[in-house]
């Protein structure tokens, strides 16, 4: 291109348009390709079918995990025994590898009710319940087992089940998806 | 590789005036017919044309299990079992797609392995051998989309499990995941995006392959013993010995493919993909396709997730730069004794890594694979570089002739002209 303008030190009308064009082009590109990718993205279905749900614990017996999802995703409502929660509680938070205590896993008051992810977080396999060394869960996909409280205490998993959002609208009911506000 | 000894001419009227406006019987000429091809190609030189008849077959059977295939999460798995039980030859088509999956992994490992043995990477074949990496990944990404279609129980897991290995990127990870699946968990979106891609990827493996040919047709092929076409007396003209060579073992493999289609046609499968998706169970034990195991062992191999995924996929990086990692001046292992055994200690730990990849990820098989990846790596960024500066490699011929005939003495014990410019004959 330079062969065509003429040689001088300041920046030609050419240059100016050259530059301003290939900007142009290259925003434009970009605008272009901006609704590609956002089409991937979760749609308004899936987005207004990942409303929150809403669980009766009224059936779920002592002892008992019961599977629900949202949002197409595992989630065990787990009502403990007593001897579950002491089980949780008594443990040296230190030791663990995702050091979390039972009360910040739970809400107050409501220590018997354990609401986690039910997808293990090394590869996403369901771990099976009361089974394994602390008959909390066991992965029989890699190995993990977890703990009453789903505190991972053995095996490949790197962290805790992970806790969904979730508040308690009255005692036997909640609803999982929505964070209880102040 | 310039000089043919022949140039298309057309003979017909209509021949010329076609080849003035598209040149493009002289290109198949000049390409597929007059190439001059090493004359001492081994039955390992023919599995490129054994994978582009694999591609063919994949393409032309996916595009009618198409027509039948709904891909919906509500309706995928009965639509597969539709093909199966009621459309006519249904089974076939899809055994053989199913099963074809495998055999155009077997042609392609095979394609790979020679490429290492013979050294077929090294200048000037390294744009080539790149294009062939890049085949090799479309090839993965495709039959890993391929697989989760019917929806069964292996096809959700596997989906969850290949697609979580991507929310191991810090930061962006979560947010990347969610744009594969097109939800917050595997589900219809999902599968509707790998049906649409799984079409589109093999028309784009087939585009880098007419690459991969161009970019052989410029240095032409390597040959066992690595060194180059030098004369006339090197070389035969590729139609019609390599065409008839190429077409037999495509025969020969055809029957190898058509044993695993009418004798075990789900021998290479999951019975637990014969059950629906349900995302509230997992498989006992999760197992990829068996052409993944070896990568699959490396992820696993590695305790950290991260780290795991990382080591996945720079076992197939390290291939690109495999040209420039190996300092070696010899192109054939024929003639590198050194590195003739570490390739074959190489293959066994492959072939290591693939048996532990179908092993449970415990006890004493998660060291093994540890050390097995440790020497996966080992093999490339150490051996290669190093063995190319300690090794004595053996003398090379001095021309494929004479490595097919043996030294020349005056022309004795062959009538002369009987071997001269054999590409000419015919």
């Amino acid at each position: 291109m330079a062969e065509t303008t003429t040689h001088v030190a300041e920046p030609t009308r050419r240059d100016f348009l050259f530059i301003a064009t290939g900007a142009a082009a290259a925003v434009g590109g970009a605008t272009l390709v901006w609704p590609f990718i956002q089409s991937l993205a979760p749609d308004a279905a899936t987005v207004a079918a990942g409303a929150p749900v809403e669980v009766d614990l009224g059936p779920i017996a002592e002892g008992q995990i019961v599977k629900v999802f949202w949002r197409g995703k595992l989630i065990f409502v787990r009502h403990r025994t007593a001897e579950e929660i002491k089980a949780a509680q008594d443990v040296n938070v230190a030791t663990l590898r995702d050091p979390q205590p039972d009360s910040a896993r739970v809400k107050p008051d409501h220590a018997q009710w354990l609401i986690v992810y039910g997808n293990c977080t090394h590869l996403g396999c369901v771990p099976l319940g009361q089974q394994g060394e602390y008959h909390g869960w066991f992965c029989p996909c890699h190995g993990s087992v977890f703990d009453t409280s789903g505190r991972v205490r053995g095996g490949p998993a790197p962290i805790n089940l992970p806790i969904p959002p979730y508040t308690f609208t009255s005692d036997t009911k909640i609803v999982i998806g929505q964070e209880a506000t102040a | 590789m310039s000089q043919h000894a022949t140039t298309y001419v057309p003979k017909s009227a209509f021949g010329k005036w076609f080849e003035s406006r598209l040149p493009i019987a002289s290109l198949v000429h000049s390409s597929f017919i007059a190439f001059p091809v090493p004359r001492n190609l081994t039955y390992f030189w023919t599995f490129g044309a054994i994978l582009v008849f694999m591609l063919v077959a994949q393409i032309v059977t996916g595009v009618f299990l198409a027509m039948y295939y709904t891909p919906n999460a509500a309706m995928a798995f009965q639509s597969v079992e539709h093909i199966m039980r009621d459309v006519n030859y249904g089974w076939l088509l899809r055994y053989l797609h199913a099963n074809g999956a495998s055999m155009f992994f077997v042609a392609v490992y095979i394609h790979i392995f020679r490429n290492f043995y013979y050294g077929s990477y090294k200048a000037p074949r390294e744009v080539l051998y790149i294009l062939g990496v890049i085949i090799f990944l479309l090839m993965m990404a495709t039959a890993f989309m391929g697989y989760v279609l019917p929806w069964g129980q292996m096809s959700f897991w596997g989906a969850t499990v290949i697609t979580n290995l991507f929310s191991a990127i810090p930061v962006v990870g979560e947010t990347i995941v969610s744009f594969l699946w097109g939800g917050y968990s595997v589900g219809n979106p999902t599968l509707n995006r790998f049906f649409s891609l799984h079409f589109l990827l093999p028309f784009m493996i087939f585009g880098v392959v007419i690459l991969h040919v161009w970019a052989l047709h410029v240095p032409g092929q390597n040959n066992p013993t690595g060194i180059p076409i030098k004369s006339g007396k090197d070389a035969v003209p590729f139609t019609p010995y390599a065409t008839i060579k190429d077409i037999f073992a495509v025969v020969v493999f055809m029957l190898f493919f058509g044993y695993w289609v009418f004798y075990m046609p789900n021998y290479l499968g999951h019975a637990d993909n014969y059950i629906p998706a349900n995302p509230a169970v997992t498989p006992s034990h999760i197992v990829p396709e068996w052409y993944f195991l070896p990568f699959y062992a490396i992820l696993r191999a590695i305790p950290d997730k991260l780290g795991g995924v990382i080591a996945m996929f720079s076992a197939i990086a390290v291939w690109f730069l495999m040209p420039w990692l190996d300092t070696s001046k010899v192109r054939s292992t024929a003639y590198r004794p050194l590195y003739k055994q570490f390739f074959w200690v190489f293959v066994a730990v492959c072939v290591l890594l693939g048996w532990l990849g179908s092993k449970p990820a415990e006890g004493w098989y998660v060291v093994v694979s540890q050390i097995a990846t440790a020497y996966y790596f080992i093999h490339f960024l150490v051996i290669l570089p190093v063995l190319g500066f300690v090794e004595r490699p053996l003398p090379l011929p001095n021309s494929i002739l004479e490595s097919v005939m043996g030294v020349q003495k005056g022309g004795a014990g062959m009538p002369a002209g009987a071997n001269a410019e054999p590409q000419s004959k015919g």
